[in-house]
């Protein structure tokens, strides 16, 4: 009796979230394994570990120039998307209500409409303006993306400000600009790097808009995976994969422990 | 700033402020004297915190006029205002050192540093968290979170200073001793203090006047013995101490007392104006004023007495606490001072009561 | 008083502050995403001249409807998918006090990883000579290499691991926000541990569970990738529809399939806005 009801209470459940939460992480753990193999195709367990897939990574101008090509049209969409988010998460806050309502509806929008309807929709209207295939037209399309994690962001960290704080700062002398920049800016600087931070993934990891939009001419580092993917699957891939991993992981548990710390 | 250390006079005329048509303040006018320890004391919703703010700039009235020292600053921003203020829950800016917030208003107004660093260690000194500076507001405890925005609101030498329910946050233990401290505060700095609470002991403890707001209107203003011995309205009465309220009818007038029939007894009354004969009017007294007489209590001072009915006895510790019936079912509340040589009165005694004349009132 | 009146002078500029904050966003939003993508859904209005024909057709579109009905039994198979995968996670990440940041680390780690290199991952394992295939043969299960990769199946696996984080996170928020106390109370009247949860904590946790389902729903009738990556060719989504049709040129198609793919997301949204917890889903999709 004791057992069939310790097995039911407890064994089962935990092997049952176990198992889960290995099928969750196991796939990421294979690519970062065959990564490190020796392989030509991809086997697992690798026969034996090599390095040499991360050195045909960086030894080949063709997966370099996509790299930094995201690289720099990430930075780009993180400063436009950031001053333009923050500057906007400010003005909405004090808004009337009715317009507060249309104004964040268009600015989360990208949220809810599926990506490639706003994909083929930037495309239509960028090629009749010879934008596609230049990297302007990533950082544009890319930062309409980005910008709603940026307003939630900041939104969230302004909404968490005692009104009185400002208030207290105008009572003793500081001015509606100084107040700003002493008192809500500092207030609301963590809002603002997880923001930043989400806008540089979000760029940096997106896929379906670059599809339409790199052409020939701005090839991101995820087009160049997929091109890849399409033609051979090398290990090369794998190696890439968990570069980007391991540089995604690192930058959103930056942003975890931000907002964690502000909240 | 011609004689720093005075403070300024304040003067509200008709002031105003609706929201969508609901008044919030609905015509206030009060002259707060130099240098005085003025309470806005009433409800929650009565208008005395949107009085505060609209002098303190954060709230344009609807109406009415605002003056500090004779000038208007009505349409004056707030930071332009030179007003302390000290908010609800403090309002300590929290990326800021206690020496930073303190410091905020000095170096708005320019000031160099080291003069800064002075100004703040005597504001310090003074709330007596020295060696505190270097501290952020979230290691504070609530009480010296309290004294940080205190000395915050007074460091610039305002001649003004905005208190909204300052204590409201702290323990009983804690808001006593700085009531105290706060007394202390306003005697040693010499600058006009306008105080905002809900609790009519601290207002009764700390103020020079006390004006009672009711519906977005002053009902009564007055030092706290005023508001306490001669309320001029049942709200004034029942809002600040307990009251019992007794429903009469004008007999006539000797001088300035009324003379009138209750609970088929006659009984005198303080009365400002001039009731006609046959009006009905309610008169109030303070439970702790009434004495039980045994129907052999007498004193020099003219007395009202009336036969009542022991309905409920209650022994509090320092008081005892009567729920008494008078004949025509009126309830009213005795309360004496417990003593073992006073006998206790049981549920049901019948028995008479007095109290004297200048305790009872019309209201 | 008339001497401070030019103050309110200044006030008045004051109010017109956050219009101008918020005017360069909308702005760029404007120009930038909102009018392209209108100006393309107009196009489903047009064959060349103005018609809705394009929509008139729909119902007799062969290859249309069972392109949706796909679409939608995708994205219903995945919503149940992580459903029961994820709540009994939520459960535990909430539960257990030790072992909380580990499970978090494991259930953020694949959520924080794109979904181009989630697919790759499942791409690795479910192909031909691929770990699921290399291990069933080894234990004998199997003797020759089965097909997984490019069947439906595949698609739904790996979507349902893409997914499974947006509907832990829901849940695990309702089920965090149960005060504890109710539980014990619970227990303390009579229940036993699987009543008290079928009659506390399963009711009180419905607004996670009903936000997690309309995000997974939502978030999957929009896939792209991961179907064109490890999904079968014949059964293809309505994004891989719209895709393949643009590269044809078939803008006036495209764009009445985009309407219609749009239009089925906003009716579910706006259907499951009348639910509880629901208002702030969207917003919690921000990894």
């Amino acid at each position: 009796m004791n057992l069939v009801q310790a097995i039911a209470g407890r064994v089962l459940p935990t092997t049952v979230v176990g198992l889960i939460l290995l099928f969750l992480i196991f796939p990421i753990v294979v690519v970062m394994v065959v990564s490190f193999s020796s392989a030509t195709y991809l086997t697992f367990p690798p026969p034996a570990f090599d390095l040499r897939w991360y050195k045909a990574y960086f030894g080949n101008e063709d997966w370099l120039r996509p790299t930094w090509l995201s690289i720099w049209v990430a930075a780009a969409v993180v400063i436009l998307s950031t001053l333009l988010g923050t500057l906007a998460a400010l003005g909405i806050a004090r808004l009337p209500p009715a317009l507060r309502v249309v104004a964040s509806g268009l600015i989360l929008s990208p949220l809810i409409v599926p990506v490639i309807v706003v994909a083929i929709g930037i495309y239509y209207a960028f090629s009749r303006y010879g934008l596609v295939g230049t990297p302007v037209a990533l950082v544009l399309a890319h930062t309409c993306l980005a910008v709603p994690f940026v307003v939630t962001s900041v939104s969230a960290s302004l909404s968490g400000i005692d009104p009185r704080l400002q208030q207290a700062s105008l009572s003793l002398g500081a001015t509606p600009i100084g107040t700003f920049f002493q008192v809500t800016l500092p207030l609301i600087r963590p809002g603002v790097l997880v923001g930043a931070l989400f806008a540089f993934i979000t760029s940096f990891d997106e896929l379906v808009v670059s599809l339409f939009l790199s052409g020939s001419g701005a090839v991101t580092l995820p087009r160049r995976m997929w091109d890849d993917l399409r033609f051979a699957i090398d290990p090369t891939i794998a190696a890439v994969s968990t570069l980007t991993i391991v540089l995604t992981v690192a930058l959103m548990g930056c942003a975890h422990l931000l907002r964690k710390r502000a909240t | 700033m011609t004689s720093l250390g005075r403070g300024a006079s304040v003067a509200l005329t008709d002031l105003e402020k609706s929201y969508d048509r609901v008044a919030a303040v609905a015509g206030v006018s009060l002259d707060i004297r130099s240098g005085e320890f003025l309470t806005l004391l009433g409800p929650s919703g009565s208008g005395k915190t949107t009085t505060l703010m609209m002098i303190a700039g954060f709230e344009t009235p609807t109406a009415g006029d605002i003056a500090i020292d004779g000038t208007s600053v009505v349409g004056m921003p707030p930071y332009r205002r030179n007003i302390g203020m000290v908010f609800q829950n403090y309002a300590l800016f929290p990326h800021l050192t206690v020496e930073e917030n303190i410091g905020f208003p000095l170096k708005q107004r320019g000031m160099p540093k080291p003069e800064r660093a002075k100004l703040v260690g005597e504001a310090l000194e003074l709330v007596h968290l020295p060696g505190y500076g270097g501290r952020y507001p979230r290691q504070l405890s609530g009480g010296q979170q309290q004294r940080v925005a205190l000395a915050r609101a007074i460091v610039f030498k305002p001649r003004l200073l905005l208190m909204d329910e300052p204590l409201g946050a702290l323990d009983k233990q804690l808001r006593e001793n700085l009531q105290l401290e706060m007394r202390r505060l306003h005697a040693d700095l010499g600058i006009t203090f306008i105080y905002v609470t809900h609790d009519q002991e601290e207002a009764l403890t700390m103020s020079d006047r006390i004006a009672v707001m009711n519906d977005g209107l002053v009902a009564q203003v007055g030092s706290p013995e005023d508001l306490y011995d001669r309320p001029s309205s049942r709200f004034v009465a029942a809002f600040i101490g307990e009251s019992n309220f007794l429903p009469a009818t004008v007999r006539g007038m000797e001088d300035d007392v009324v003379v009138a029939e209750c609970e088929g007894a006659i009984v005198r009354a303080i009365c400002p104006g001039r009731p006609a004969s046959g009006d009905r009017v309610l008169l109030t007294t303070r439970p702790e004023r009434l004495r039980f007489t045994d129907g052999a209590w007498s004193s020099s001072a003219p007395q009202n007495r009336m036969n009542v009915t022991v309905t409920e006895a209650v022994f509090a510790g320092e008081r005892c606490r009567y729920m008494l019936q008078a004949a025509d079912g009126t309830a009213m509340v005795l309360k004496e001072p417990s003593s073992a040589a006073i006998r206790r009165r049981a549920v049901g005694e019948r028995t008479e009561i007095a109290w004297s004349v200048a305790d009872t009132i019309l209201v | 008083m008339a001497v401070s009146r030019p103050f309110a002078a200044s006030f008045a500029w004051q109010r017109t502050v956050p219009y101008l904050l918020a005017a360069p966003l909308l702005i760029f939003m404007l120009v930038f995403y909102a009018l392209p993508v209108l100006s393309m859904l107009m196009r489903s209005f047009f064959n060349p001249g103005l018609t809705l024909s394009n929509y008139t057709s729909l119902p007799d579109d062969v290859v249309f409807i069972k392109v949706f009905w796909n679409t939608l039994y995708t994205s219903i198979i995945v919503t149940l998918g992580t459903l029961l995968l994820g709540y009994p996670v939520a459960l535990a990440l909430v539960r257990t006090r030790r072992l909380a940041p580990l499970i978090l680390i494991v259930i953020m780690l694949p959520f924080w990883t794109s979904v181009l290199v989630r697919s790759y991952a499942w791409m690795v394992l479910m192909g031909r000579h691929g770990l699921i295939n290399e291990a069933m043969m080894a234990a004998g299960f199997l003797d020759r290499p089965m097909r997984l990769l490019n069947t439906p199946l595949a698609t739904q696996i790996a979507m349902v691991h893409i997914l499974l984080p947006y509907m832990i996170l829901p849940i695990a928020n309702a089920l965090r926000q149960i005060d504890p106390s109710l539980a014990r109370a619970a227990s303390g009247l009579g229940a036993t541990p699987l009543g008290t949860f079928r009659q506390v904590i399963l009711p009180l946790s419905m607004p996670g569970v009903a936000a997690g389902t309309l995000l997974v729903f939502v978030l999957a009738l929009g896939f792209y990738i991961t179907p064109a990556m490890v999904g079968g060719p014949r059964e293809i989504t309505l994004s891989m529809l719209i895709a393949q049709q643009v590269d044809q040129l078939n803008w006036s198609y495209a764009a009445c399939l985009s309407a219609v793919l749009l239009a089925t997301a906003l009716v579910i949204i706006g259907a499951a806005q009348r639910l509880p917890g629901i208002g702030n889903a969207f917003k919690m999709s921000a990894r």
